[in-house]
């Protein structure tokens, strides 16, 4: 069996009188591909601030690259990687300066940090825009970049908060191909979407409704489980039933 | 007359002068849904802002309920509605206290539009005491609609009113748009989720500040070339890159569970591809005709 990478144990967070996450346990293994999918107000968030050393658990157990939510937060920083939609580069910083400003920010050497800078810039295909502000960047290639620098210290694990959102169909494809190509090299993606065609690309995906997991499977799985056509469908037949309204 | 209408509409940025709308044409009828579909970054903002005459654009024209949007931008203001892409109203006002004021500044009463308000604002009342700031996206979103409503538009504008919202509710937003639609109230709406166009009357696909194709989004997919297939196996990944490999295919990319093929001529049959890939020790493949959606004719055009 592989190595599971992130490991949950009934874990909860509780606002007062709220379970924002209820008791949920799963685990991903090296290497694997994860949708984490959900309503909006459905816990997704607050589970992956846990899971991202960010937030301390109410009830229940984690580990996450083989460091504990509770006690080992600061090991867990140091061993993900975390992409968001809404925050992930500098806009008023160059393509090379956010570079090097993740790459200090993740401990690595001036050395290090050179031979990545030159090698991300070069797979990417941003030479001309290398010494250009970010914000001059269309927001497909920012993405894109964005998860270059995610991953620019080699994590164990990369988190991905909506990363696609509001992106043109042909670069969300690419980016997905960018995806694919870590997964391949071992790093393991946890990643959240609200578009279900990508739902299909993940190798396994857990299903959140009022904080709890209510679905987890292969997207075959849980097509069949479901009964249903598409991920669409059985993300439909899920959250309608959802009582908390966000 | 129009509901809006643009001619050569544009808009420049900057010293780099970078062009965010190029020449953009189209009209919307009145009491047409009309869909402007396309990425971030394509333009669809700055639209919407010139024809709300927040912004002035540097060539074209444009007129909104017949009326000129830089000569008569007064009145236009008092005739639309307008709920921007960024959360706008007052943050420490509660929902009554924002909707209240809307409806005073525009010189009229919520009990007076109660009735274009009422399927929306009933699921809002439980919070009405509720700050606007502390409200959760979703209910944010449904009193932005409340307030650019409650003075009665004849055109609404509505700027990427679902971006980030989860499928189920995106399903509920665009039922609401149906019945405002079914008022008489004449809707402009962005978004760059390519499902919800097939649900406007009309829609314009944007990418780079210029209209690529406009039209009914059943002869946006009529127009395709008929030679469109999805494929599926195991290890999707690698099938791709294969298929792309082979030469009768003009492109292929991944959909969902299946990837999409568009093969180079028109009339061909996809037995050669399979064989193609038979012979590249691919097994248990499915191959059957399919008809595009809208996301398979905004792919085709960005290309």
């Amino acid at each position: 069996m592989k190595e599971q990478v992130i490991i949950a144990d009934k874990l909860s967070k509780r606002f007062g009188q709220f379970m924002a996450t209820n008791q949920i346990s799963f685990s991903v293994s090296a290497g694997e591909i994860f949708g984490f999918l959900g309503a909006n107000g459905a816990g997704k968030t607050t589970a992956m601030r846990m899971l991202c050393g960010l937030s301390i658990p109410s009830e229940g157990s984690a580990s996450v690259a083989g460091f504990d939510v509770y006690t080992q937060t600061e090991e867990i920083k140091k061993n993900i990687g975390y992409m968001s939609q809404r925050f992930s580069l500098y806009e008023d910083l160059t393509v090379l300066e956010n570079i090097r400003f993740f790459g200090g920010i993740y401990g690595l050497s001036d050395l290090q940090i050179k031979e990545k800078s030159d090698a991300l810039i070069q797979q990417l295909g941003l030479e001309k825009e290398a010494k250009k502000l970010v914000a001059a960047l269309p927001l497909g290639w920012r993405q894109k970049l964005s998860f270059s620098v995610a991953i620019l210290h080699d994590p164990k694990i990369v988190f991905l908060d909506e990363p696609t959102g509001g992106v043109d169909p042909l670069t969300r494809r690419q980016f997905w191909d960018m995806i694919y190509a870590a997964a391949d090299r071992g790093v393991t993606i946890f990643v959240t979407t609200h578009y279900m065609d990508e739902a299909e690309y993940c190798d396994r995906i857990s299903i959140m409704v009022d904080g709890k997991i209510d679905a987890m499977g292969t997207p075959a799985e849980l097509k069949k489980q479901f009964d249903a056509q598409n991920m669409d469908e059985v993300f439909y037949q899920l959250a309608r039933g959802a009582k908390r309204k966000e | 007359m129009f509901a809006v209408e643009a001619k050569e509409l544009s808009k420049v940025y900057g010293k780099e002068k970078t062009i965010a709308v190029d020449a953009v044409s189209f009209s919307v009828k009145q009491g047409e849904l009309f869909g402007l579909i396309g990425p971030d970054g394509a333009g669809k903002s700055s639209i919407f802002r010139m024809l709300t005459t927040l912004l002035l654009p540097d060539g074209g024209e444009a007129s909104v309920a017949g009326l000129d949007i830089i000569k008569d931008y007064k009145e236009i203001r008092k005739r639309l509605g307008y709920m921007p892409g960024k959360f706008s109203l007052y943050a420490d006002l509660t929902v009554e206290e924002n909707l209240n004021f809307f409806a005073t500044v525009f010189g009229t009463t919520i009990e007076e539009n109660y009735h274009l308000i009422k399927d929306i604002y009933v699921q809002l009342e439980p919070f009405k005491n509720r700050r606007a700031g502390k409200l959760s996206g979703g209910m944010k979103q449904k009193l932005a609609l409340c307030c650019a409503l409650i003075h009665k538009p004849e055109v609404l504008f509505l700027d990427e009113p679902t971006t980030g919202v989860d499928p189920v509710s995106r399903k509920e937003f665009w039922e609401m748009l149906k019945r405002l639609k079914l008022q008489g109230i004449s809707i402009l709406v962005s978004t760059p989720y390519m499902d919800e166009a097939a649900l406007c009357d009309k829609i314009a696909l944007i990418q780079g500040g210029k209209i690529l194709s406009i039209d009914t989004p059943s002869a946006i997919v009529e127009a395709f070339p008929s030679n469109l297939f999805a494929l599926k196996g195991p290890s999707m990944y690698t099938l791709l890159q294969a298929t792309n490999n082979c030469p009768m295919v003009e492109h292929a990319y991944a959909f969902g569970e299946y990837a999409h093929v568009i093969l180079r001529e028109k009339e061909q049959s996809p037995d050669a591809l399979l064989a193609y890939l038979v012979e590249k020790d691919f097994t248990a493949l499915e191959i059957k005709r399919i008809v595009p959606s809208i996301e398979d004719c905004f792919i085709r055009l960005l290309r």
